[in-house]
């Protein structure tokens, strides 16, 4: 571990994304456009873009960040740049640490745009503080970082990672309880979402939403956390100094 | 005491599913001297590369590199490994390329200026490289590993697609890091490269079947120049391996494994 390294690796990607201005474009402003959609779409019903726009702010940062950086580190484990940093003193933790840091100061970019068009353009209406729920949208797009990290080593080819998306993604926003409350899903679906990081996710922006505080917001937060911890850890053991 | 090889392999063997590649590669190179890898393609010189800079999953036999075992972390400041085709990242500039490079090896701050000057891109410093022609972004994946003060620098075919002129220059290249002390391991299949080497390792079927200099290559073949010794030589292997049936192979696999143990 060397905290030059990961900064040198954190800067090496921040530089290249500085030469792909259509992407960066992309990253900041889809997320925002999306959740316009949103709210036009539901401009005359009362109430309902204020029960479900916060969720879609959980939702997009998540899935844009998980397919970029899948798709990046999958580049680069099959450019044959990672195999001749693999013979550099660059240790694995520093090359995910230094996605996950690149890619975390996208996010907090992205959280705030986003969390302000919302707020000021389509009046979402929340009773939490909104730094809350830009801080809920940083973790979530870490935890896409974290999870898009350890797809990648399990594709073969961008095709492949880009198909994970809908088999990781999907599965959590239909059992998140976006679509109906947890509790009044079948028991074993129940279940299984109790260990889905979306979930909690959306616990937590609902319970900004809600204007709760304390455990309410942090608990599901400091969860989605864990599992993104988690996900770079196990990313970083398929790291393989030597391979076949 | 001092270990005066730069590489000795002792019975290597790699298997890539169920195809062995390296059946028992016994190999000493020499510091301070350049080494070249030839023979056909698929003969197995990146594999063989690949084992030495420690990237490769090896099946059993060992790899002792500048007298450390194979990439050990040690080495990761010694050994420079430049890979076949241009690792390199496309979208940043040259200077970009090699400033990552030297943070990582936390090299002297003017490394970056000697190798982009050691390279010839003084001109395309600041381009990206894949606004670069073929024969540019392969010159930026050398310098890659010319960043820092290797001791062993191991490129995986260098010059492929390199028009005379710059072959010529990078081995001159080559041969001014050799006279510095750095040993130098470099493969290629154009063969009329083989004569700027110090020593030649020439592979076929992931066997050595020659570990010659270009004077006595020539000499023990007969030939005057580098190709038709090649092929010489590979006609005598072929010729020496081809009866061998699969039963004769077996028992002399089992007698060489008796000898070893």
């Amino acid at each position: 571990m060397s905290i030059r390294r990961t900064f040198a690796t954190a800067g090496r990607v921040l530089a290249q994304l500085r030469h792909d201005p259509r992407s960066i474009a992309l990253m900041l402003i889809a997320p925002s456009l999306l959740v316009g959609l949103f709210a036009w779409l539901f401009s005359d019903k009362e109430g309902v873009f204020d029960q479900f726009g916060g969720a879609i702010l959980a939702l997009f940062p998540f899935i844009v960040m998980f397919l970029i950086t899948s798709i990046t580190t999958l580049r680069e484990r099959r450019s044959g740049t990672l195999e001749r940093l693999m013979t550099t003193p660059l240790g694995k933790p520093d090359f995910i640490l230094g996605y996950a840091l690149a890619f975390g100061l996208m996010a907090l970019l992205q959280a705030v745009i986003t969390v302000t068009f919302a707020v000021w353009v389509c009046g979402l209406d929340v009773d939490g503080p909104l730094w809350q729920l830009g801080l809920v949208a940083v973790v979530d797009a870490l935890l896409g970082t974290a999870l898009g990290l350890l797809a990648s080593a399990f594709a073969q080819t961008e095709f492949q990672a880009v198909q994970f998306m809908p088999l990781l993604v999907f599965p959590q926003i239909i059992l998140g309880g976006l679509f109906m409350p947890r509790d009044q899903m079948p028991d074993v679906l129940h279940a299984i979402s109790d260990w889905l990081p979306l979930s909690y996710a959306i616990d937590a922006i609902g319970a900004v939403a809600a204007g709760d505080e304390g455990w309410d917001v942090y608990g599901p937060l400091l969860i989605v956390l864990a599992f993104a911890v988690g996900a770079l850890l196990l990313a970083s053991l398929t790291l393989r100094r030597r391979t076949r | 005491m001092m270990n005066n090889a730069a590489v000795e392999i002792d019975r290597l063997h790699v298997r890539r599913g169920s195809v062995r590649v390296f059946d028992g590669v016994d190999l000493t190179i020499p510091r301070g001297q350049i080494t070249g890898l030839l023979g056909p393609s698929g003969c197995g010189k990146t594999t063989l590369m690949r084992s030495i800079v420690g990237v490769q999953k090896i099946a059993s036999g060992t790899v002792t590199v500048l007298g450390e075992p194979g990439g050990s972390r040690q080495l990761r400041h010694r050994v420079a490994y430049g890979t076949q085709g241009a690792a390199v990242y496309g979208d940043l500039s040259v200077r970009q390329n090699l400033a990552y490079a030297a943070s990582l090896l936390n090299a002297p701050k003017g490394d970056v200026d000697r190798v982009i000057d050691e390279v010839g891109l003084r001109a395309q410093a600041g381009q990206l490289v894949e606004s670069l022609s073929g024969g540019q972004s392969t010159r930026v994946s050398l310098g890659m590993a010319l960043i820092g003060a290797p001791e062993l620098v191991v490129l995986d075919e260098p010059t492929v697609g390199l028009d005379p002129v710059l072959r010529s220059e990078l081995w001159q290249l080559f041969r001014e890091l050799a006279d510095r002390g750095v040993t130098m391991i470099v493969s290629s299949h154009v063969m009329d490269e083989a004569q700027r080497c110090d020593r030649l390792l020439l592979m076929r079927e992931g066997r050595i079947i020659a570990d010659t200099t270009p004077a006595s290559l020539l000499e023990e073949t007969g030939t005057t120049d580098a190709e038709a010794a090649f092929l010489a030589l590979i006609e005598r292997d072929r010729s020496d391996s081809a009866p061998r049936s699969r039963r004769e192979a077996r028992e002399q696999d089992a007698r060489e494994q008796e000898a070893g143990e």
